[in-house]
């Protein structure tokens, strides 16, 4: 269905990503004559995941008259902001430096996309907020762009992909937690690989479908170790989103996690709670794709019963990717009061940066009282 | 222990079938008799030759005894190694009328070496035959094959196809490519061909990739759960890679990865195929199709969500005849018949999933 009402958090939507030609400015002088000298400014960046002319990275309607997909910060106002009458949204810059074995050379790159971003979109649409893009194989650098960034309250999450160099629950990777955490940005994993490893323990599919299916699968793997790890335990006010992931996977998780840590716990004894709760509370997915056969309201009713949690889905066009017709972007069935969760009140919890300036919200004038107090003391 | 039937499962008069029973060696040299002195002598001065750091244990060490109940330790010997023991505590004690062998270790499946895993896999089917099927009529045997070597996989597989006590092909799902490349195809050609369903148990052994697609995982726990995300992805590549709509009479039987992940798996195959179907072209169906025609799934370990009925909604999604019972004895996360389910099956649905579904698979009486 349609949106029902005006307002809505996008919480995923793509921007068209800027060429390497176009981040030469946002680079320093060695960058510069590295990326010239070496050609690599004739490189579209573009990840293994999202192959341009592919059926799922772009809808037809959402593309440019060259057939690549459309993003540009009038076609996002014009097809992805206006229709829902969106309030705020999310932008991912999908940027393959994250992809780049030298650490050095991919810190650059996506310092000079998340600079971009914030010229190029944020200064110009004030609907907009996006996600600061790390090269998170080095967690130093990592976190200094982190630090770098977080003054600027447009940016709301840093963003990291769903298949990369390691699990990301492991503890080389907590220093970028600890930062988020201070500075209120949740974790944005996103799907995608740098296909540092083979995207299955048997190896590596043959088709690009094969891929995007294991995707889900990739997430899973992801929520088992920021829980065994007790990422959680050690950063409790932290949100972790998952983004384009998919949903109706999640019970079998919860129940799986559930049961094998009666047997298991010992040997992560940090957990302390049945694992259900634990990620009830911290993780949350966006909505799209949603994995549920179309036309079946009752059936994505039970999986939501299954869930068991009307906090967990937040609201997103994951625009320009086709996961769906028209306006068409919510399942059927379910009440204003669900969809207001999804749409309005679950991305305002999850993203506190978000809050700035919402001033009808009186829960979360509360709540940003309390943390000036918390600041001044 | 005969416990009076009180919670919802197998009826007290169901004789039914256990789709998971691991048997296993006293020593490794039960295997001797069973291979030529050139390997023997291989196995004792070499070993096998695996794809991980830690040699003749496993690189997450499991949670309790090894991963065994520690009830079902012999006076010697490993779990599962002494026959007497598993008629009396299991067999006789569940009312199994079929148990299906699952002999993992040493069958060759993750032996590098594959002239090595050819003998391997011939000893181990020997020792199955000779050591449990014949001296427990109740018990069945799985064709252990190498799958990385197809011609010998296929041959040994010929070898044993006029023989009831072999039930079903075993090959591992961590495979060095996923299972629908078309370098096991002939493994399929001939299960087809001998009416014999592929059995892929979840393995602790990698085939060389890591178990997720970032890598390694730090707990067992991790390890534990991907057996369950590998499983989706060889559903994936089975259907993907066409293997079901070239073979149109293969059966597989997944076998301790879960189930309640096939509705979700199925809707997201169908979502994406919908969108990107001129990538396989060949697919006449959409993909949910074929799981539902093709693929059946073992019980343990079951899940057991907070609201127990919910697991109700998930097998009719999955279909009430696509699932078989199995208690993994004798590992720490056995699941017990009389209490495995916390909802209240009808009798019909008992009769199935308990007995009815395995027989039909299995075409035993």
């Amino acid at each position: 269905m349609k949106v029902p009402f005006a307002g809505a958090i996008d919480c995923d939507l793509h921007p068209l990503m800027p060429s390497a030609t176009a981040l030469l400015p946002y680079l320093d002088e060695y960058w510069r004559d590295q990326l010239v000298n070496r050609h690599i400014d004739r490189y579209s960046f573009v990840l293994t995941s999202y192959p341009p002319y592919s059926p799922l990275s772009a809808r037809p309607d959402w593309r440019q008259i060259s057939g690549l997909p459309a993003g540009d910060i009038d076609a996002i106002r014009r097809h992805a902001l206006d229709p829902f009458g969106t309030r705020l949204a999310i932008c991912n810059v999908l940027h393959g430096a994250v992809a780049l074995f030298n650490e050095d050379m991919a810190a650059a790159l996506c310092a000079a996309v998340n600079d971009w971003t914030a010229k190029e979109l944020l200064d110009r649409e004030p609907r907009l907020r996006a996600s600061i893009l790390l090269p998170v194989h080095n967690p130093a650098l990592a976190l200094r762009e982190i630090e770098r960034l977080a003054p600027d309250r447009r940016f709301v999450q840093v963003l990291l992909l769903a298949m990369g160099e390691m699990l990301l629950g492991r503890r080389t990777y907590w220093p970028i937690y600890a930062a988020a955490e201070k500075h209120g940005l949740a974790i944005g994993i996103h799907a995608g690989s740098t296909y540092h490893h083979a995207p299955t323990p048997s190896g590596w599919p043959a088709h690009r479908v094969e891929d995007y299916v294991a995707q889900s699968a990739a997430f899973e793997s992801q929520l088992l170790s920021f829980l065994t790890e007790g990422v959680f335990q050690k950063f409790p006010a932290l949100k972790l989103v998952l983004i384009e992931s998919g949903v109706t996977w999640l019970p079998t998780l919860l129940w799986r996690t559930n049961k094998t840590w009666r047997g298991v716990r010992p040997e992560v004894p940090w957990i302390d709670r049945p694992p259900a709760e634990l990620l009830r509370e911290h993780v949350r997915l966006t909505l799209q794709p949603l994995d549920v056969p179309r036309g079946d309201p009752q059936r994505f009713a039970r999986v939501l019963d299954h869930v068991g949690s009307d906090r967990m889905l937040l609201f997103s066009t994951d625009y320009p990717h086709w996961h769906f017709d028209g306006e068409d972007v919510l399942p059927d069935g379910l009440t204003d009061d669900t969809l207001r969760r999804f749409m309005i009140d679950n991305p305002l919890e999850t993203y506190p940066r978000l809050r700035d300036g919402t001033v009808a919200d009186h829960a979360v004038l509360r709540d940003n009282a309390s943390a000036s107090q918390e600041h001044v003391r | 222990m005969n416990v009076p039937f009180q919670h919802a499962g197998a009826s007290q008069h169901l004789m039914i079938v256990d789709c998971d029973i691991h048997p296993a060696y006293r020593t490794p040299a039960d295997l001797h008799p069973f291979l030529p002195a050139r390997w023997r002598e291989h196995m004792t001065t070499f070993g096998e030759h695996l794809r991980q750091g830690l040699s003749g244990q496993l690189a997450w060490p499991r949670m309790m005894a090894a991963g065994m109940r520690l009830d079902a330790f012999p006076e010697a010997g490993p779990p599962g190694s002494d026959l007497e023991l598993m008629r009396r505590q299991h067999l006789d004690a569940n009312g199994v009328e079929y148990g299906m062998l699952m002999q993992l270790s040493r069958g060759g499946m993750e032996e590098r070496n594959l002239d090595f895993a050819a003998a391997l896999s011939r000893a181990v089917n020997d020792w199955q035959l000779e050591e449990w099927v014949k001296p427990e009529p109740r018990l069945r045997a799985g064709i252990v094959v190498p799958q990385e070597d197809a011609a010998f996989a296929v041959s040994e597989i010929e070898r044993r196809a006029n023989d009831p006590a072999f039930v079903q092909i075993l090959i591992s799902p961590r495979a060095s490519d996923p299972l629908g490349h078309r370098r096991y195809w002939p493994i399929y050609e001939a299960a087809q061909r001998c009416r014999r369903p592929i059995a892929l148990h979840v393995q602790g052994y990698s085939g060389g990739h890591a178990s997720t697609g970032s890598g390694w995982p730090t707990y067992y726990m991790q390890e534990h759960y991907a057996t369950t995300t590998g499983m989706q992805n060889t559903v994936t590549s089975l259907v993907f890679e066409g293997v079901f709509e070239r073979f149109p009479d293969l059966k597989v039987v997944l076998i301790e990865g879960g189930f309640t992940w096939v509705p979700s798996l199925c809707w997201r195959m169908d979502k994406h195929w919908q969108r990107m179907r001129k990538e396989t072209p060949d697919l006449k169906r959409p993909p949910s199709e074929y799981v539902r025609d093709h693929c059946w799934f073992t019980t343990q370990p079951i899940e057991e969500p907070e609201v127990p009925a919910h697991l109700a909604d998930v097998i009719s999604w999955l279909g009430w005849d696509r699932v078989m019972f199995s208690t993994d004895y004798p590992h720490w996360d056995f699941d017990h018949p009389q209490r495995a389910f916390k909802f209240e099956l009808s009798e019909e649905q008992k009769r199935k999933v308990f007995r009815d579904n395995a027989k039909a698979l299995y075409g035993l009486t």
